[in-house]
């Protein structure tokens, strides 16, 4: 490169000629033209396309006749919904029948996730146990529920269980009374009295007054360094004052609501459906196989040397876990974990197999009764997008909250 | 640079062939249907689209080499053959009790044959309904020891029920004009319906009469069941065909008004080709020896309705085939479903 003689010079022209060259360089080679004319034409044509749809599917609806408005809402529903949670019957309006539905979607949403969270923990843990056989039967269970589709499983409970059920006349009962026939479960079950206001107001001042203790001894006992206590002084307030409540309210504040037999069915009590029993037993059982599997890869993400440190400053074992694995594991589970609860949110629409009848099933029945697939269809998946978007949202808020600060 | 753009144009191309591919296929083309556009495209596939189901025993369901048989199915071959000449040029689309009416509203089908009633609200959204081909009402079935008698003794009862038919709605009418108390219970799909009720979920199961003695005929134990002898509504069965295509609405109609004028002339499967011949003007008038019935401005041949008779026979062989007392599904008594000569209501306009 560097040798002198002709090749040297040769190489100096065409360096200059390269220079000019890139001084005149036409406008359809310049980078910045292209990269905006790139976005320009991709805008272009996404925004045609986009409205090239709208503008043939309104087209296209109008043709068939297909009404796009939501006044059918106000009209009578004329149908029933089964187990409708909220009080129904078929004149009531179709607004108000899909309201049932969004009402009984997170119904199950809301306790399957509660109960899913809490399985799934428990058998990721176990799946980690040292103990070979609670390891394996976790991990029978992880690759049994994760190999075999929701709606097999739904089917599984609904048909083979709990349809198995005797019939009402011959419940199976059992302590408490519980009662177990093919209507469902039938527990007795604790309901407030007359008095119970006055029971729920002391209970409330008992919790409050205990979060109010606990952050001033706790915030005590950090400034002076004297054990306050905390702990066990607002475990006292939040039991005595509820008992004090108790007495108050004058005779008992609570009665027990006992189920009993009268005429086709049992009356009274809690009832769990088989329907809502096999779809909360299924989508549980379904999301804590996954829950599981975030859970240990959580806990084995954080390495086995923060434990042994932990360990020889002389934390204890509840300290090691709560100070120093938890909240590392926290940060490796809680993105995983958002998109479980939405999949056992999203999921629930299943239950149209089984009979539950969710804001899915109560859409279809409404398109098919009042003829209005489109805007029913556009409600159904406002309302997922929504409760996905509210559950991943609370969670996010949550997940910033337990991250690292980046330094 | 250059390189990604011509990517990027040409995945917006692919995207939108495939979109307008998928348009044109599921809806018939962008157009509205007008009069001849369903006509047009049955002749031109050589295939007639039909909405069915293959769950309910006589009606519409499966035979053990999976073909599909059943009164409605049937139905579809007779316009089949009538139009395209062979009763097998069909494609049988089964529906859901939810899925028929969307399916019936975008054209998807070119005719639904799947027990629908025919109510004013479905005439007005759905499409347009042809002939009553079947005078049903909604009835209930029992475990023969419930000691239920009348509706008034289903009082707190749970009712299983199948969503998104008139059915539902019934049930809710009849129970809240009595102010009496149930519980439905709904399932999507037919067969959880009786599943259901046979596993005791449900003390009572409803639905049309003829739709209870098919399912009957399917429990384990159909002697432990009875169908209890109230009707609480007029369910008019019929077949129908999308809005918009008035050819295509008076062929299907006149195939079934042959199929009715041939029992009535006494024309059946069999001697279809010799009646050709008859002393009788009206049979041979049927059959397309005689003058125009309608088949030229129809688009048919003039032995269109021969072919239909001949493919499946009459309306009352269609219906012993599958119902009479040697069917093959079960013996349902004709009642209100026999001729109007005989009795009952089935009559049709005159093939002139």
């Amino acid at each position: 490169m560097h040798a002198p003689g002709i090749l040297s010079i040769v190489s100096t022209e065409r360096l200059t000629e390269v220079t000019t060259e890139h001084q005149a360089i036409p406008f359809y080679r310049d980078e910045r033209v292209l990269r905006w004319t790139a976005q320009i034409i991709s805008a272009v044509v996404l925004i045609g396309l986009l409205v090239w749809i709208i503008v043939n599917f309104i087209q296209s609806a109008n043709a068939r006749g297909m009404a796009l408005n939501f006044r059918f809402l106000n009209d009578p529903a004329g149908f029933p919904i089964s187990d409708p949670v909220l009080p129904f019957d078929p004149s009531r309006t179709f607004g108000y029948a899909f309201l049932v539905g969004v009402v009984k979607t997170l119904l199950v949403a809301v306790t399957g996730i509660f109960f899913a969270t809490i399985l799934g923990t428990l058998i990721g843990l176990a799946r980690m146990s040292s103990n070979w056989l609670l390891s394996r039967i976790a991990l029978g269970y992880i690759e049994f529920h994760r190999n075999i589709p929701l709606l097999v499983l739904l089917f599984l409970w609904y048909f083979p269980v709990f349809a198995q059920f005797p019939s009402v006349e011959e419940s199976i009962t059992l302590a408490g009374p519980i009662y177990l026939n093919a209507r469902g479960i039938f527990f007795t079950w604790p309901r407030l009295d007359s008095g119970g206001v006055i029971w729920l107001i002391s209970i409330a001042i008992g919790i409050i007054l205990a979060v109010i203790a606990w952050k001033v001894l706790e915030k005590r006992q950090l400034s002076t360094g004297r054990d306050t206590y905390y702990i066990y002084v607002s475990l006292a307030i939040v039991i005595i004052i509820p008992i004090i409540g108790w007495f108050v309210s004058g005779s008992s504040p609570l009665y027990l609501d006992i189920p009993v037999l009268d005429g086709f069915n049992y009356r009274g009590g809690l009832r769990l459906t088989p329907e809502f029993a096999a779809l909360l037993i299924g989508l549980t059982m379904y999301t804590a196989a996954f829950i599981a599997e975030v859970v240990r890869a959580g806990i084995q993400s954080v390495s086995k040397g923060q434990t042994e440190a932990a360990r020889a400053v002389g934390l204890r074992p509840f300290q090691v876990i709560s100070l120093i694995v938890l909240p590392q594991a926290l940060r490796v589970i809680i993105p995983p974990l958002i998109s479980q609860y939405l999949n056992l949110t999203k999921n629930s629409s299943l239950a149209l197999f089984i009979g539950y009848q969710e804001v899915f099933s109560v859409g279809k029945i409404a398109i098919n009764q009042a003829g209005r697939a489109v805007p029913v269809f556009a409600m159904v998946m406002a309302t997922y997008l929504l409760m996905s978007l509210f559950v991943s949202w609370i969670l996010n808020w949550y997940n910033r909250r337990i991250q690292f600060v980046e330094k | 640079m250059s390189r990604k753009i011509y990517l990027l144009l040409a995945i917006f191309m692919i995207a939108a062939m495939l979109l307008a591919a998928c348009g044109g296929e599921d809806t018939g083309g962008e157009e509205a249907i007008t009069r001849g556009a369903i006509y047009d495209r049955v002749k031109e596939r050589g295939q007639l689209v039909c909405g069915s189901r293959t769950d309910l025993l006589g009606f519409g369901y499966l035979d053990e080499s999976g073909g599909n048989i059943g009164f409605d199915i049937d139905l579809c071959r007779a316009v089949a053959a009538a139009v395209l000449g062979d009763p097998e040029a069909v494609e049988f689309v089964p529906l859901t009790a939810a899925d028929r009416g969307p399916a019936l509203q975008t054209a998807e089908v070119d005719m639904l044959s799947r027990n629908v009633t025919w109510t004013s609200s479905r005439d007005a959204q759905w499409g347009n309904f042809t002939i009553i081909t079947f005078y049903d009402g909604q009835g209930f079935i029992t475990l023969a020891d419930s000691g239920i008698q009348t509706i008034e003794d289903m009082d707190g009862a749970s009712v299983c029920v199948t969503s998104g038919t008139t059915t539902e709605k019934n049930l809710a009418d009849a129970f809240r004009q009595r102010g009496l108390e149930y519980e439905a219970v709904i399932f999507e799909d037919t067969a959880s319906v009786y599943g259901a009720y046979e596993e005791g979920r449900c003390d009572v199961s409803t639905s049309d009469m003829s739709q209870l003695a098919a399912v009957r005929e399917g429990f384990s134990n159909p002697d432990a069941h009875v169908i209890l002898p109230i009707v609480i509504s007029k369910e008019p069965l019929t077949s129908a065909v999308p809005h918009g295509d008035d050819q295509w609405f008076d062929i299907v109609k006149l195939v079934m008004y042959g199929l009715i004028n041939a029992e009535e002339l006494g024309v059946t499967q069999m001697n279809v080709e010799t009646m050709k011949s008859s002393d009788s003007i009206a049979i041979r008038r049927l059959l397309g020896q005689e003058e125009d019935w309608g088949y030229n401005d129809l688009g048919l041949d003039a032995e269109a309705l021969a072919d239909a008779i001949a493919a499946v026979g009459n309306y009352g062989e269609i219906y012993d085939r599958y119902m009479g007392p040697n069917g093959i599904a079960f013996s349902l008594p004709r009642e209100l479903n026999n001729l109007w000569s005989n009795g009952g209501l089935i009559y049709a306009p005159p093939i002139k």
